[in-house]
């Protein structure tokens, strides 16, 4: 919404300062958006009529003209617009002057050797309006004052308000001042309620059709006859010109003015061009017509139009059509004043992805009793500048407004706002703000003013207290330091450990979209189903990610262009198995490309690879509380993973849910997306699978039992077939005697020369270690007996001799 | 007598010698060896004189002494120059790199999340969460904001059907909606979460992060909203003083609705938060709408409270001075290494959010 003081001065009787005034907009509510200081170099935009054309020289699309600026000389001016054609009035922008919409500074610029002495404007470019398409067409009436300033010597600023909403109220000038009044900002100034007078008769019929969701309830109308639709007068252009609008006639203008200021939508028909009456009904599917905007609209049951025998005039509230709309030739108008529901108009809108002036405010709801004072104040106006004869207003109506009646307790105010605010003070605001009141016995009886839509229970009142009162004065009380519930629970803890655990072993924490490309997401979709964003913001961000991987891989290769080549990045987050809310998985997905010591004087340098990245998973679930030694780790892995180079962990063998997936990612993968690293390896935990301990690390800490007693290392060789799992003869080894056997640990693996093929030697340490006593040379053997035996039945392994 | 000494001044004199190890243990067993020289002075006691044995056996001794010091001293020179000399030759060019490392980093959203949750926790608000994908009812409708409501137009939305039914969470309000519905009241919980916009340029992304405060007791007011954000704003910014104001506005799920501004200035082209006259809108919040708690069937006669939501990404930006919100997310190596933080950076109530 842009105002400026000037045009609220019309309303409010007030001798403070704009910079006081922009204080108490934002005070009260009215956020201010922007200041635009148009008062000086307005002075430098003026109307300018083109005395000649020619052809650039240098250029097919530009010309070169002569401008008439109220000089001896004219100007020479570099323009490209196609409608820059010799006698056309417009608006020219002297050097030095600065554009609104672009913010620069306009210089004396040779343009393909050229020189331009200045700039012919687009309404665009003065912020008018969108249109971008060639320079401001003026109407001959600006002839008289070519060389004058085109924009109003008002040193009025435009201010521009964000307004919110609940409030369709502040959408016209006066409820801006009435809020500002009631905040002590100046006297709201009486309204003068200026009556048509008139015995004419209205001779043309309106007609609400009472049907289900008909989404108007009141159609107040006029006719004016005999009007000569002209130029506005200066003060009416200058009005709509200081606020950014752009006049157009004296009677679209006047319909203009009348909403920016009393927030009254209007519509002015052309009175000829309807047939027999006025119909306003619910559309039927099929129906067409051509807007005001020149375009055809193809309508949906349902929605409200007004309409005439021969068919749909206009969207009620929303456009007005081209067959009926109002020229500088109309003779006879009729002025259309009405209520259009808020959801009906904005369900149409919304259908038909239209959006106006008239929409906006219809929408957030319009004061259903400004219907006669809006018809009077422009029909009284248009009369005066227009001429013609007013006839009787005739107000159609289905429903009748019923006044919102609110009981208000005041110590609602203390309890919800902290403060107390005098009676005498709440009574003074609210009748300010339009409230009228009745004290009851133990509250008081509110009649909310018809403007405020948004006003419908206690709470509404106290806003409205608070607001107009000033929130400064809300004291601070200060929060206690006390806490009843631990902050995080077990899940959240455990993902905070893991974020940090993952970041401590060398990976760079990423966050990256949830949503992904669905190209990519396919090669790590693995047999998830694909989550489709209606409306995506871009075809390259158009599902919702099945895995982390696909946005990892993506910027991974874009740091790999960079000229990067050993990364290790990582994420935490969401990744998607459905579209319902809670169809998804928490997962931290990493991903190590390049080599480990590249480079280096002092180490071998190698390509990073499984183990790298098994180390990390397993390592980050030991460190977050996981007995290594009940890991169940096989190598059925997704499809995205290099079938023999990666495995599945789970925390125990007996698990279902997999705890983990790591290793190299598919060749194919890296050769479709054409991403240049010597290696790649990834891995991905899946946090909602990891069982939370109910043991608190306390717990956990309790027993301390360690033995003193000598330990024995031993080393066995087995020779084994090639497809069995080392993990097999480690867990033969344990199963030999868990109080005895402390640590096992492979230390070679071999396949070649002296070892049969098809089959490789597995060299592991075994620490036996009792806690009761030290083992002796007799039992030790049986130990290693034991242990060879298990293992050779076990596995079909051999020791070698 | 002056045997000793005549064995004493040879000694001193072959000491003077360069020797190495095994010449002054020959040294050493020439003297104290079965035959040696001194041993064989001791032989000689017993053919001395009563009268002389014992001065001769005093003298004996402490010639003893000094001559088997200043071999083991020798010996003692002797060894640690060898192993000066070893050390020596063992001299490495120091100035070479250290064996690699690799160093990892939280990113600047994660650690801000982490700040905002310890200052909240000291306070007794506990972390709640919800999922990305919301329905329709609970990002709008239970939050009262009904279909048609132009309140809607304020959320560009991703949906997930044609119906519109499921959604990407607009804001993390619906946690709000989640928690009420799933416990009973006194409420105390904040929610940071990622959140999606269906909005893209230089100062807005598509996906951001918001965190989500709700208070609800018998007896909260508008004073205990000021005073928590009073009190978060200062830690979060670790300012002693703050300038604060609370500005009306609206938001459908509460009512009185405030955005709230921080006081700053620009100094040599970065902000600096808490001074100046200039003000900068850091957050929405209000007291919880009686609809809201109607919704989820919280009686708003008995209980009432505030709710506050604020973008984390702004203020990372704000408080670590990070220009460009896009940045966040283009996972630029270069970026996450220069705003990163080192994982052991834990913020916690005892030692400060921040070094």
């Amino acid at each position: 919404m842009k105002i400026t003081f000037d045009w609220l001065k019309d309303h409010l009787k007030t001798n403070l300062k704009e910079k006081n005034l922009l204080e108490q907009l934002t005070n009260v509510g009215l956020e201010v958006e922007g200041v635009q200081n148009l008062s000086s170099d307005k002075e430098l935009f003026k109307v300018a009529k083109i005395i000649k054309t020619i052809k650039h020289p240098n250029a097919d699309r530009l010309k070169v003209c002569d401008v008439d600026i109220g000089e001896k000389e004219f100007k020479k001016v570099v323009c490209g617009a196609t409608n820059a054609v010799e006698g056309l009035i417009t608006v020219y922008a002297s050097p030095g002057s600065i554009i609104p919409k672009t913010k620069t500074k306009l210089v004396v610029a040779k343009i393909r050797g050229v020189t331009s002495y200045g700039m012919l404007c687009s309404e665009s470019e003065l912020n008018l309006s969108d249109e971008s398409d060639g320079i401001i067409e003026l109407s001959s009436g600006y002839k008289k004052i070519i060389g004058k300033n085109y924009f109003s010597k008002s040193k009025s600023n435009l201010i521009d308000l964000s307004i919110t909403p609940n409030r369709p109220d502040c959408l016209g000038i006066r409820g801006i001042a009435r809020d500002l009044a009631a905040s002590g900002f100046g006297k709201l100034i009486d309204f003068k309620k200026k009556k048509i007078k008139s015995n004419n008769r209205h001779s043309l019929k309106v007609k609400i059709k009472k049907e289900k969701n008909q989404g108007c309830s009141i159609f107040g109308s006029c006719l004016i006859t005999d009007v000569k639709n002209t130029e506005s007068p200066q003060w009416l252009k200058d009005k709509l010109i200081s606020i950014g609008q752009k006049p157009i006639s004296a009677i679209v203008d006047i319909t203009n003015y009348v909403m920016f200021d009393l927030n009254r939508p209007l519509h002015a028909y052309n009175a000829d061009k309807i047939e027999k009456g006025i119909i306003v009904r619910n559309s039927k599917s099929g129906e067409k017509f051509t807007a005001l905007d020149n375009k055809d609209y193809k309508l949906e049951d349902g929605m409200c139009v007004i309409s005439d025998h021969k068919g749909v005039l206009g969207l009620g509230g929303i456009i007005g059509g081209v067959r009926s709309g109002t020229e500088l030739d109309t003779k006879n108008i009729l002025l259309e004043s009405a209520y259009f529901k808020p959801g009906s108009i904005r369900t149409t809108a919304k259908k038909l992805n239209l959006d106006t002036d008239a929409k906006f405010r219809f929408e957030r709801g319009i004061d259903p009793l400004s219907i006669e004072d809006g018809l009077n104040k422009a029909a009284i106006l248009i009369k005066e500048i227009c001429g013609g004869k007013i006839s009787k207003i005739d107000v159609q109506k289905i429903e009748t407004h019923k006044t919102k009646i609110i009981k208000f307790d005041i110590n609602l105010i203390e309890k919800v706002a902290g403060f107390k605010i005098s009676t005498k003070e709440i009574f003074k605001i609210l009748e300010n703000l339009g409230f009228k009141f009745k004290k009851k016995k133990n509250f008081f009886e509110l009649t909310v003013p018809s403007w405020r839509p948004d006003i419908t229970q206690g709470i509404d009142i106290v806003e409205e207290l608070v607001r107009i009162s000033g929130y400064d004065k809300i004291s601070i009380i200060d929060p206690i330091k006390k806490r009843k519930k631990s902050t995080l629970n077990k899940s959240q803890k455990l993902f905070h450990f893991l974020q940090r655990s993952i970041a401590s072993k060398g990976y760079l924490e990423a966050i990256t979209w949830s949503f992904t490309d669905s190209n990519y997401n396919n090669y790590f979709r693995d047999t998830k189903k694909e989550i489709k964003i209606v409306n995506p913001i871009s075809t390259e961000l158009d599902v919702l990610r099945n895995s982390i991987f696909s946005n990892l891989i993506i910027y991974m290769n874009k740091n790999l262009d960079r000229g990067f080549k050993d990364l290790s990045i990582y994420e935490i987050g969401p990744t998607f198995t459905g579209s319902k809310p809670g169809e998804q998985n928490t997962v931290v997905c990493g991903l190590s490309s390049g080599k480990k010591s590249r480079l280096s004087w002092i180490e071998k340098e190698r390509n990073v690879d499984v183990f790298d990245v098994k180390k990390d998973v397993v390592q980050t679930l030991i460190e977050a509380g996981y007995k290594s030694e009940e890991f169940f780790i096989d190598n059925k892995t997704p499809n995205y993973y290099h079938p023999g180079k990666s495995g599945r962990l789970f925390l125990k063998k007996d698990e279902d849910l997999v705890a983990a997936y790591f290793g190299e990612i598919h060749p194919n993968i890296i050769k479709k997306i054409d991403m240049r690293t010597e290696s790649l390896v990834g891995f991905e935990i899946f946090l909602d699978n990891l069982k939370l301990s109910v043991k608190t690390l306390n717990d956990q800490k309790n027993k301390f039992n360690v033995s003193d007693y000598q330990k024995s290392e031993r080393d066995f060789a087995f020779i084994i077939n090639k497809d069995v799992n080392a993990q097999n003869l480690i867990n033969a080894i344990a199963s030999v005697d868990k109080n005895l056997i402390s640590n096992i640990k492979v230390f070679d693996v071999y396949e070649g020369d002296n070892i049969p093929e098809n089959q490789k030697s597995i060299a592991i340490s075994v620490t036996i270690q009792s806690i009761e006593k030290t083992l002796n040379d007799n039992e030790l053997e049986s130990i290693n007996k034991l242990i060879i035996e298990t293992v050779e039945n076990k596995t079909g392994a051999k020791i070698r001799s | 007598m002056s045997d000793l000494k005549k064995i004493k001044d040879e000694l001193l004199l072959k000491l003077k010698s360069k020797l190495n190890l095994s010449e002054v243990n020959q040294m050493k067993s020439d003297l104290f060896g079965k035959n040696g020289l001194v041993s064989s002075q001791f032989k000689k006691i017993g053919t001395i004189a009563e009268t002389e044995k014992k001065k001769f056996a005093s003298e004996l001794n402490i010639i003893k002494d000094e001559l088997q010091d200043l071999i083991n001293l020798k010996i003692k020179e002797i060894e640690n120059e060898e192993i000066r000399e070893k050390l020596q030759k063992e001299k490495i060019d120091i100035t070479l790199p250290e064996r690699p490392f690799v160093r990892g980093k939280i990113h600047p959203v994660s650690q801000t999340i982490d700040e905002i949750s310890s200052i909240f926790s000291e306070i007794g608000f506990s972390v709640e969460e919800g999922p990305d994908v919301e329905s329709e009812y609970n990002n709008f409708t239970a939050l009262n904001t009904p279909e048609n409501h132009p309140a809607r137009d304020m959320h560009d939305t991703f949906y997930l059907d044609e119906k519109k039914e499921r959604l990407l969470r607009t804001h993390t309000s619906p946690v709000q909606i989640r928690t009420m519905l799933k416990d009973k009241p006194p409420f105390k919980i904040i929610a940071p979460g990622r959140t999606y916009r269906s909005d893209s340029d230089q100062t807005h992304a598509p996906m951001f992060h918001q965190v989500e405060g709700l208070h609800i007791d018998k007896d909260i007011n508008m004073g205990h909203l000021k005073g928590c954000l009073n009190y978060f704003i200062k830690e979060f910014f670790e300012l002693d003083k703050i300038k604060m104001r609370f500005r009306p506005s609206h938001f459908p799920f509460t009512e009185p609705s405030a955005e709230v501004d921080i006081g700053y200035e620009m100094k040599d082209g970065k902000i600096v938060i808490g001074e100046g006259d200039q003000w900068l809108e850091i957050l929405g919040c209000g007291m919880v709408h009686p609809n809201v708690l109607r919704n989820v069937k919280v009686d708003p006669i008995k209980f009432q409270g505030y709710a506050f939501g604020m973008g984390i990404d702004r203020l990372a930006m704000l408080k670590y001075g990070i220009n460009d919100l896009r940045a966040f997310f283009d996972c630029d190596y270069r970026w996450l290494n220069h705003f990163g933080f080192d994982p052991l950076d834990v913020p916690t109530n005892y030692r400060g959010l921040s070094r």
